[in-house]
């Protein structure tokens, strides 16, 4: 009998063999001289590796996710608190948010722009914008389902307003809060790789975009696309382990 | 004539006078408590004994002061209620276990306030009193319903209130851990001797804690009728007295004792 675990290596891994070699004889028969076949791509991470971009681009990427969606996380959860705990504010607040959730963020670059010229801070701003939103309505979310019995108990045990935010109310909401992070980043790394083809000059986006216009280098447009989908596999493991902490993992279904 | 749930004054804990509360929901009201007298004496362990939504679960909140009365009065040791006491600890069904928190997180939520070494030796200590020694650093997910009913009743003891309020506590229990419990609560009122009110719609649960039963009619719930259940523990539930206090209150809310 083979045992689990290697099974659970052999199927996956059989099917990304699959699709390269379906990949390799799709470019070879249909002869095609524009899509690079798998090697190619290969012999491109090489050349970016040696040109030293590589990791300076994925570098310049991640820097500009994790400084946007860091400050949409500090100011996110703060208002998703509020709003959850506040019906008053959230009926306030309700309209503009439910208005502004459905712009892609992408239409906001125009905006960042003209606010920050071609820089850094226009697609950090890009990036809170794009998670800014997810997280405050899942943090109000998280604060709106929660047990009323914590609430009652929290006040038995005569805690302040504050000590009832932090040990009942954030604790309690914190499954839902996670699962919206974990939505914000994948969402951030969309807009990033978006983002940086127009506002910026450096960036995995940016790789794509300039190796397709200087030179129509799709081999190096191709190993761009495949680190992208990497990197944003690796930050989804990442909020998942996350997700596994016990005192949060009660408030998911096991998986 | 309404029966005598009063005390003679001077030693009541609590003090419930022409209690009423009426709903207002999307213009209809809905009278759920009328007319209330209730005392119950310092180291009493009462049930409020009822049907289902009859609003028993209304009166302990209300003693619990997290509900306001359309009128009449709650005192304890003579001072009105006006809101959630720490000195008064209300028990929910299991549900109210805190589930981010371990064993020892949740017995020692309401102690934030104490240097950690104290804190740490009244976490051991009630730990121990409602028999969790080895779980301290257990999540509640991984715990039976009746361990996680302990957690709860060991997070109330804690921060040593005089009196606790427990809303149909054991009521998800299976039945076999509901003896178990109940047991085991006589055993820690035996220890620490609290105030207790208990509501409950177990006959047989009220006849075999309390000392005193307080019979609720439907809603709008009042007072019946008080049974004083003049029986020491460890109670005998086969001995007559014991079945003709209980038979006594069957026929009181009317059910045949047959099936």
């Amino acid at each position: 009998m083979v045992s689990r675990s290697f099974e659970r290596i052999l199927w996956p891994a059989l099917t990304a063999v699959l699709a390269l070699v379906v990949w390799h004889f799709a470019v070879r028969w249909t002869k095609t001289s524009v899509f690079p076949p798998p090697l190619a791509v290969a012999a491109g991470f090489a050349e970016l590796a040696r040109r030293g971009v590589l990791f300076r681009y994925a570098a310049d990427s991640l820097f500009r996710v994790v400084s946007g969606y860091g400050l949409a996380l500090a100011l996110g959860i703060p208002t998703g608190l509020l709003l959850g705990w506040s019906p008053t504010g959230a009926r306030a607040a309700n309209p503009v948010i439910q208005l502004l959730r459905p712009i892609s963020p992408l239409a906001w670059i125009p905006v960042s722009i003209v606010l920050f010229g071609i820089s850094n801070f226009a697609t950090i701003f890009l990036i809170f914008l794009a998670s800014f939103f997810p997280i405050v309505v899942a943090t109000m979310n998280g604060v709106r389902a929660i047990p009323v019995m914590y609430l009652l108990a929290g006040q038995n045990f005569d805690l302040s307003p504050a000590e009832r935010l932090w040990r009942v109310m954030l604790p309690a909401a914190l499954p839902q809060v996670l699962t919206g992070l974990r939505i914000a980043l994948g969402i951030a790394w969309l807009v990033v790789v978006a983002a940086e083809m127009i506002a910026v000059d450096s960036g995995l986006g940016y790789l794509v975009i300039d190796s397709r216009n200087a030179g129509k280098r799709y081999d190096l447009v191709v190993a761009a696309m495949i680190l992208i989908g990497v990197i944003g596999v690796g930050l989804n493991v990442l909020m998942r382990r996350v997700e596994r902490l016990r005192s949060v993992r009660w408030g998911f279904r096991a998986a | 004539m309404k029966p005598a749930a009063e005390l003679v004054p001077d030693r009541a804990k609590l003090s419930i006078r022409g209690l009423e509360m009426t709903f207002r929901a999307e213009g209809k009201e809905t009278r759920v408590l009328h007319d209330i007298d209730l005392d119950v004496r310092e180291g009493e362990l009462v049930c409020i004994l009822g049907p289902s939504g009859c609003g028993k679960s209304t009166l302990l909140n209300i003693v619990g002061g997290f509900l306001t009365p359309t009128a009449g009065s709650v005192t304890i040791d003579g001072e009105p209620v006006s809101g959630p006491d720490p000195r008064r600890i209300f028990v929910f069904q299991e549900r109210g276990v805190f589930p981010w928190l371990t064993v020892e997180g949740n017995i020692g939520f309401g102690l934030g306030r104490l240097p950690e070494a104290e804190r740490a030796k009244r976490i051991a200590h009630y730990v121990g009193l409602v028999g969790l020694t080895g779980f301290e650093k257990a999540y509640p997910q991984e715990l039976s319903g009746g361990m996680k009913q302990r957690v709860e009743v060991a997070r109330a003891l804690a921060v040593n209130p005089d009196m606790l309020y427990l809303d149909e506590p054991f009521g998800a229990l299976d039945s076999i851990t509901r003896l178990v419990m109940r047991s085991e609560l006589l055993r820690i009122w035996g220890a620490e001797r609290k105030t207790i009110l208990f509501v409950t719609h177990d006959i047989d649960e009220s006849v075999q804690l309390a000392d005193r039963v307080i019979v609720m009619s439907a809603r709008p719930a009042t007072i019946r009728r008080v049974v004083t259940i003049d029986l020491p523990h460890p109670r005998d539930l086969s001995s007559r007295r014991y079945l003709e206090l209980r038979d006594g209150i069957f026929e009181e809310i009317g059910l045949a004792h047959r099936i």
